[in-house]
Order: C-alpha cells, then sequence, then structure tokens
C-alpha cells in the first residue's frame, strides 16, 4: 500500500527512491510469488514436453527425412533420392499382399470382438452376484502379454496336431489348413486379438451402458418390451458414441498388428507366400531383416497416412452420428436453425 | 476429444444410477444369465489351462490326438528347461521386465501427475493449444519413430541395453490426458485458492492438494502402465538383444529354439506370465474400476 503511495507521484521522472527497505522485501516476495504462479505451470509441463521432443518429435520429423534418402548404416548418414523409396514400396506387391492382410485381419478382430464385448457387457449390466468376480474374470486375457497369447493360440491352430483340428477332426471329420490358406490365418490371428481385447472392451461398454437412464428401461417394461427388445432399442442406440470410441482405437491399434502375426510360426517371416505378412512386420522386415532403413522409414509414413486417413473417415461418421443423437434434444435443432 | 470427455463425466455418476436401479428393477438375473458369463469365463481362462496341460506334458503329448485332459508331472521339468537353457536368459529376462515395467510405470505416473495438474488447474498461456496437441500425438502409431530411435540408440551405443527401452518410455500422452481428466473433476477451484491465501507456494499447493487428490487415478496409471510396459514387444524385439532380453523377447527367442517342443515353450509362456497374474490377482479390482472410469485405450 504505501509502496503504491509514495512511488506513483514520484514515478513519471525521478526513479523510485530505494530508502524504505521493509516495503521493498515485501514487494520482492510478491513478485516472486507472481512469478511462482506465472511459471511454474511451465516448470510442470516441462519434463513431458522435452523427454517427449526427444524420444518422440525428433524421432517423427527424422523418420520423415531418412524416407526420402537411401541410408548408409556404415557411414550412419544418407543420400538425397527424392521420392524413389514411396514408388519401390508401392510398386511391391508384398506391400498390397501386406495391406490386404492388414485391413482382413483388423476387421476379422475389431467386428466379432465388438459384437461379443456388447453381448457381455449387457450380461454384467443386469442385476447380478459378485459383480466384481465377472468383471475381473473378463479382463484376465488382458495382462497375458500378446506374445505369450500368440504361442498358445499357434499351438492350439496347428494344422496337423492342433486342438483345434482334432475338435474338428473328431466331431464332424474336417480339417481347416490353419497355416496354409491365407483366410484361415487371418481367423486364428485375428482370434488372439479377440483373445486379449474383448474383456476390456467389454468394460468401456459396460461403463457407457450403466450411464443410461434407468427409467428408459422402466417405459420399455410398462410398454411390455422384453429383454432382447430393450437391448436393441434402448441399449444398442445409447452407445453410439462410445461404440464409435472404441471403433477409432480398436483402428489404430489394429492397423499396427505385429506381434501375434510374428509369432504365428517360427520363422516370423509372415507365411512362405506372406499369408499373414502385415504392414508393420513387412516394415519389420525391411528394417532389420534386410536393413533398409530409408525404405522402412517411407513404409512407416505409408503406414501413419493410412490410419490418418482412415481416423479422418471415422471422424466424419463419429461427427454425423453425434449429431444424429443430439436431434432427439432441443438445444442443438435450435442452434441448427439459427445458422 | 469430446467423446472421451462425456465417457468420463458420465462415468463419473455411473455408481449412483445404478443404486437407483436396483431398487426400480429388483428382480434377480436369471440362471441363463450366470451360464452365459461361466461359459465367458471358462473362454477367458482356457488358454492359461491349455498352456498349463501342454506344459506339463511332454513332447509327445502334444501329437496325441487323444490326449488326455488331466496335466501330466512334467511341469516342473519342462519349466527347469526353460530356465536353465542358456539362449533363454530367464532370470536376465524377468528381472529386466521387472525393474524396466516398474521404472516407467513410476516416472510416468509423476511426470503425468506435474504436468496434468498443470493443464487440469492452473492457468497458462498456451495451456489450451498444447493440451490438444498432447492428446493429438496419442493417434501417432509407434512405428513412425522406430527407424530413428534405433539409429540414436546405436550412435549412443544402448542398443541391447534395457535403457533403450526405458527411456523412449518415460513419459506419455495417455498418462497426461488422463491425469488432467481425473484431476480437473476431482479437485475444486476453492481448495487451490484457499491454499494459495493461506500462503503455499504452487508446489506446495501441488503436493499438498494434487497429489492427495491424484492418488487413486495415480495409481491405476502406474498399474495400466506397467501392465503395457510389461507385454510390450515391438520395440524390445527391435532393439535388445539374445543376451539382455525382457520376457517378451525371451519368449519369441523360445520358440525359435524349441519349435518342436511345445511342452517347453508353453512352460515358458506360463512361468511368464504368472508374477502379472498375481499382480492381477491383487489389484484387479481397481485396475477394472479404473478402466471403467477412464474408458480411454491406452
Amino acid at each position: 500500500m504505501t509502496a503504491t503511495e509514495t512511488r506513483s507521484p514520484a514515478s513519471p521522472k525521478t526513479p523510485p527512491p530505494p530508502k524504505d527497505r521493509p516495503v521493498r522485501v515485501l514487494s520482492f516476495s510478491q513478485r516472486l510469488n507472481k512469478w511462482d504462479l506465472k511459471f511454474s505451470p511451465y516448470l510442470y509441463i516441462s519434463p513431458f514436453f522435452i523427454l517427449f521432443a526427444i524420444v518422440g518429435l525428433f524421432p517423427i520429423a527424422f523418420t520423415a527425412v531418412i524416407s526420402f534418402q537411401d541410408w548408409d548404416l556404415v557411414r550412419n548418414e544418407g543420400e538425397f533420392i527424392g521420392f524413389e523409396q514411396y514408388i519401390w514400396i508401392l510398386n511391391n506387391p508384398q506391400f498390397w499382399t501386406a495391406l490386404r492382410n492388414t485391413f482382413s485381419i483388423f476387421l476379422l478382430s475389431s467386428v466379432p470382438q465388438l459384437i461379443a464385448a456388447i453381448f457381455i457387457a449387457a450380461l454384467l449390466d443386469r442385476n447380478i452376484r459378485a459383480k466384481t468376480f465377472w468383471r475381473m474374470s473378463v479382463l484376465i486375457p488382458f495382462v497375458m502379454a500378446p506374445v505369450a497369447v500368440a504361442l498358445i493360440f499357434s499351438n492350439m491352430f496347428g494344422d496337423n496336431h492342433g486342438l483345434v483340428n482334432n475338435v474338428l477332426d473328431n466331431w464332424f471329420g474336417i480339417t481347416i489348413p490353419w497355416h496354409k490358406d491365407p483366410f484361415w490365418s487371418h481367423v486364428a490371428i485375428a482370434t488372439m486379438v479377440n483373445f486379449r481385447w474383448t474383456g476390456y472392451n467389454t468394460l468401456i461398454l459396460l461403463a457407457a451402458m450403466q450411464a443410461i437412464p434407468r427409467d428408459y428401461y422402466e417405459a420399455a417394461t410398462v410398454d411390455g418390451a422384453g429383454a432382447f427388445r430393450q437391448f436393441f432399442s434402448i441399449t444398442v442406440p445409447s452407445l453410439k458414441a462410445t461404440l464409435i470410441f472404441v471403433i477409432i482405437t480398436s483402428t489404430i491399434g489394429g492397423l499396427q498388428i505385429f506381434d501375434e502375426p510374428r509369432m504365428y510360426d517360427n520363422t516370423g517371416a509372415g507365411g512362405p507366400a506372406q499369408q499373414w505378412l502385415t504392414i508393420t512386420l513387412f516394415l519389420y522386415n525391411i528394417g532389420w531383416r534386410e536393413w533398409n532403413f530409408g525404405r522402412a522409414a517411407a513404409l512407416a509414413w505409408i503406414l501413419f497416412l493410412i490410419i490418418l486417413v482412415i481416423g479422418l473417415i471415422n471422424l466424419m461418421v463419429t461427427r454425423t452420428l453425434v449429431r444424429d443423437e443430439g436431434r432427439r434434444s432441443p438445444k442443438p435443432l435450435k442452434k441448427g436453425r439459427a445458422s | 476429444m469430446t467423446s472421451l470427455d462425456t465417457t468420463a463425466v458420465v462415468t463419473e455418476n455411473a455408481p449412483r444410477k445404478r443404486h437407483r436401479t436396483i431398487r426400480i428393477r429388483g428382480r434377480r438375473a436369471g440362471f441363463w444369465v450366470y451360464g452365459a458369463l461361466v461359459v465367458v469365463l471358462i473362454g477367458s481362462v482356457f488358454p492359461f489351462y491349455w498352456s498349463f496341460l501342454i506344459g506339463s506334458g511332454d513332447a509327445s503329448t502334444i501329437n496325441d490326438p487323444n490326449m488326455s485332459w488331466w496335466p501330466g508331472g512334467n511341469f516342473l521339468d519342462n519349466a527347469a528347461a526353460v530356465v536353465s537353457d542358456p539362449a533363454v536368459n530367464f532370470w536376465r529376462a524377468l528381472w529386466n521386465s521387472i525393474y524396466s515395467s516398474a521404472l516407467i510405470a513410476a516416472s510416468v505416473v509423476v511426470f503425468s501427475t506435474l504436468a496434468g495438474w498443470a493443464f487440469a488447474k492452473l492457468k497458462f498461456r498456451g495451456s489450451g493449444p498444447l493440451l490438444v496437441f498432447v492428446v493429438a500425438t496419442m493417434a501417432v502409431p509407434m512405428q513412425l519413430g522406430v527407424v530413428p530411435l534405433y539409429i540414436l540408440f546405436a550412435d549412443l551405443g544402448w542398443t541391447g541395453s534395457i535403457g533403450a527401452i526405458i527411456v523412449p518410455a518415460l513419459v506419455t500422452a495417455f498418462g497426461v490426458f488422463w491425469m488432467t481428466q481425473y484431476l480437473r473433476q476431482s479437485v475444486p477451484d476453492e481448495l487451490i485458492e484457499a491454499a494459495r491465501v493461506d500462503g503455499a507456494s504452487s508446489f506446495r499447493t501441488f503436493l499438498t492438494v494434487g497429489v492427495v487428490a491424484a492418488r487413486p487415478a495415480a495409481a491405476m496409471l502406474g498399474l495400466f502402465t506397467f501392465v503395457t510396459a510389461w507385454n510390450n514387444f515391438f520395440w524390445p524385439f527391435i532393439v535388445l538383444d539374445r543376451q539382455n532380453p525382457t520376457l517378451p523377447v525371451a519368449l519369441s527367442l523360445l520358440q525359435s529354439n524349441y519349435f518342436v517342443d511345445y511342452s517347453v515353450v508353453l512352460a515358458g509362456v506360463l512361468l511368464s506370465t504368472i508374477p502379472l497374474l498375481i499382480l492381477f490377482i491383487f489389484t484387479g479390482k481397481q485396475l477394472v474400476s479404473g478402466i471403467m472410469a477412464g474408458a480411454v485405450k491406452g
């Protein structure tokens, strides 16, 4: 207080008198406090951003640089060659096989997985005893490493003496070429993904289900709708937003699949005729089997662009669907009219 | 981002609504619900049992179409074969997995809580765009950075060392986002103002208000990060070598060594999974409620 009174008249011409000691100390601690408020947020976020710049941002940018270079592993530097490596990849039939396999495995894993997850979540959403026990039981597979899952399932899906073929042979007299045929190898790999992730998605969908107002169900019961009718007319439509979130995240993960196809046989090359070669497995083979970092970097960028495009398509779909839902409430409708 | 927001907010209220339901539809679930759940439970557990079944037999079991559904007596022998195999380095792998995952989890929790606190509760220039940037990076695939990271670590002479898998995992965008969401909802601004009026410095406020409030979310994040780090394969497989693996890398070596003897391979699978199963038995409840509260995939 006194500081402002004494200073303000003098400040335009003469510098402030440095006599008043206690006031200066007070203003210093106030200034310290101000600095504290102003700069500590940056201090708190800086560890994340500094580390992230080194191990996240720098590699991403550098991948772009390397993708235009013919990288020499011995000298550890590259020579600019333009789009040559992108062209090499796009002209490589293995890339298109890998792309097809990746999408095939992704669809075979995400579609049945989500359907199963919704139904299991609906079971868990009912009034059951020992809720925590059942919820934990669906999550057990999630703690198992994908490599371990792949080893167990590739054993079960053995072509000659695997459990699945033994059972099929005993019961129906048929066996399935789980490793030779591309489609069946995708089914087997998708099964590994489904085993590990269904429970996880179940819990996410269960969380969304529990947020649905129970009055809806009460009204439906009064109207005479049964459990199945209620499930399809109330539960599923209300889950739209969460479903799309789950779809987007499983797309990002699914397009990067590596562990399961890598471990599906003991050579890890993606099958003798690339039956289950995926994009990331192809990237690994180019980069760390053929030791061509330039091509691997170009493929990494192509993969990123694919994920980006699929993500944008998902986002557009999300927007339309979310708007769809909004129409039920009056607010967005008014906004739409005003604009 | 908005969809993530709503799920998180909505779930916060879920338990309360749940209680109301029970009163409205007091009817207990029927027998078929439990029957279906038992089928799901068997599906979850069967692969573990199968690996024990094969892992406790011998090389001939797997080729026998009429094999017994009861485990044999060779599990300890097979486990010993895994543990003593010099090419697999099992104890080394176990130790590497334990300490790298623990270190990664601890680091992610500390840095995420710090950054999350700043984003959730402190006002500073650029916080909005910076947070959007953090969230956007969650969609960037790991593959985009592996080539330069490998070159970088090769330059440093770190390839083959466990540091090469710890350093890139010390921070995650998911962690920052997770803590931001949690702290935003769980700490009232009045509490921070009160601390400030009492003369607490910014860091003191963080320690006394932020850290205390963040504890449940931090536990969940730590657990989740630990499991993810433990199971991670792609990057460790690239950068580590045979002498110094983590458990998933050791498992991959096991398969290329014993491509015929699946009983040894699956005994190894079970051995490497047991530590996480034990962890899950003690903390599974928290992991489940955390996944349900966040509804965010890492």
